[in-house]
């Protein structure tokens, strides 16, 4: 009999795939991934490297998908979606039948246009974190070309090895679109200190066959080993050859329902409807990878329930970890709660008082409860007091409990 | 053979909280609930070994500061995805102001 089909095998399709059994779902689930591995958890790869190999942590056992009686298709890619006869085609050159179709597809590195055909790496899969990081020592100089989170990860891991790094950024400050500038400076400030050489505000004009690097300014760098960290791009090319709407990803309602009633898309690859920004957005992190994830497994038998999941993420670089609840918006004025001599919060608010973010750094852990409790406090709409805010003595969980 | 050793005094940890207490080359996390008892388990989250003492107690519930993994730490038991594995836990008692736990 038909079942669900799910088309991409990363942590969000994995996580739909268990998540329809844990809802109660007892028809066929295939999944389906493009790898060779079975489904695995993507964060580590820009950070953790043992005797020259890249760690990774599978998300489930072979074992665990027959006992959930998963079918996991690996390197297999999905071609084409049929949407009337409710048919996908794959590139063994056989078909599956659906009920229900869930688009995982993720996202690929946003290619550099003047690198193209150059040799130069991006990160996504293990082999691209294998080639990037393994062997790298003191004699090897990498230069990163961007610096947001994955370049500004790779920096700290390659400098962990020994390895020359030289970050060059277009924009005035790293991680620009993500993290407010006090924090991005603190972060900026700390890779220097280890002895990361960060261009900002330094555009490139070309990039050689022998892996020189020619700067804005007429400067030419000779690093062994090239990086491009700009961006990533939603996986839409299948959706739209079937005719679904594209809108910076695959657009999906709040319910992660695409234009067509039988297919849902979440993760990285789709842009949803979000009541509570009451916008559309695209996010890109581990965490809405599997809230969406079990979202869409419920969705898709029926239980019609909204995303409103507060955006959250983190980043781990050297010891520190700065993590974000909400969406951060530079422009406005914050309140900060300083926690100890290096670990703060800075939350913001909009104009009747509500708390939209709060952006946190310090060493280790130091600020995940509070952002934990800030984001519910987002999360519930709250108005909080910014001077109680302010005061690190006052315990943010009974004020969340009001 | 088991013993019991001195992880804290009662005071150490708040009402509806968790610290970190290290022993014997391993770390632990002691846990007070909003009635006022006081449980213990491995220090580690099952998932990533991320110290549970950073993450933030909910009622019975102690959440991994990093991936959001949930235990019940009354019974180690592990709330859902991306936890899978239970965490073990250990027996405590309180003695004169004294949180005691067992250990091997």
């Amino acid at each position: 009999m038909p079942g669900i089909v799910i088309i991409g095998a990363g942590e969000c399709g994995a996580r739909a795939a268990f998540a329809l059994r844990e809802h109660g779902f007892e028809g066929d689930i295939t999944l389906i991934g493009s790898e060779i591995h079975p489904p695995y958890e993507r964060p580590p790869l820009s950070k953790e490297i043992e005797n020259g190999v890249v760690r990774h942590k599978i998300i489930a056992t072979p074992e665990q998908y027959a006992d959930a009686k998963i079918t996991l298709k690996t390197n297999i890619t999905a071609t084409a979606i049929n949407r009337t006869s409710q048919t996908v085609f794959l590139s063994d050159s056989t078909t599956l039948q659906y009920d229900k179709l869930i688009l995982a597809t993720g996202a690929r590195p946003r290619p550099l246009p003047l690198a193209e055909g150059k040799p130069v790496l991006y990160l996504r899969s293990i082999e691209d974190s294998q080639a990037i990081l393994g062997g790298l020592d003191a004699t090897q100089h990498l230069a990163i070309v961007g610096a947001g989170f994955i370049g500004l990860e790779l920096a700290a891991t390659a400098r962990k090895l020994g390895a020359q790094v030289t970050v060059i950024e277009a924009l005035p400050r790293p991680m620009g679109r993500a993290v407010l500038p006090e924090i991005a400076d603190i972060m900026a400030a700390r890779h220097k200190a280890e002895g990361v050489e960060i261009l900002c505000d330094t555009g490139i004009l070309a990039i050689g066959d022998d892996r020189s690097i020619t700067l804005a300014n007429g400067t030419v760098r000779y690093p062994t080993r090239i990086v491009i960290g700009i961006g990533a791009m939603p996986n839409t090319d299948l959706a739209a050859a079937a005719g679904l709407t594209i809108d910076n990803g695959i657009a999906v309602d709040a319910h992660l329902q695409t234009s067509d009633p039988n297919v849902f898309a979440a993760g990285d690859c789709s842009s949803f409807l979000s009541p509570v920004y009451n916008r559309r957005i695209r996010l890109e992190a581990w965490r809405n990878a599997q809230d969406q994830g079990n979202l869409v497994a419920a969705n898709v038998m029926g239980a019609n329930e909204p995303y409103t999941t507060t955006p959250w993420f983190w980043s781990d670089q050297y010891d520190m970890t700065l993590s974000v609840a909400g969406l951060p918006d530079p422009t406005l004025p914050a309140t900060k709660r300083q926690l100890s001599s290096d670990a703060y919060i800075l939350f913001q608010f909009a104009a009747d008082g509500t708390l939209i973010a709060a952006s946190g750094i310090g060493i280790g852990n130091a600020v995940a409860k509070d952002i934990r409790l800030a984001e519910m406090m987002i999360q519930g709409r709250i108005k909080p007091d910014p001077a109680q805010l302010a005061d690190p003595e006052t315990n943010l969980k009974k004020l969340l409990r009001g | 053979m088991t013993q019991w050793i001195e992880a804290c005094a009662q005071g150490d940890v708040d009402e509806e909280d968790v610290m970190r207490f290290d022993h014997g080359g391993k770390t632990y996390a002691i846990y007070r609930s909003p009635d006022d008892e006081y449980f213990a388990t491995d220090g580690l989250c099952t998932h990533e070994k991320v110290h549970l003492a950073d993450g933030l107690v909910m009622d019975y519930i102690i959440e991994c500061p990093k991936h959001n993994g949930r235990f019940d730490y009354r019974s180690g038991a592990a709330k859902g995805a991306p936890v899978c594995i239970n965490l073990q836990t250990y027996k405590v008692k309180v003695e004169g102001g004294k949180v005691l736990i067992e250990l091997a």
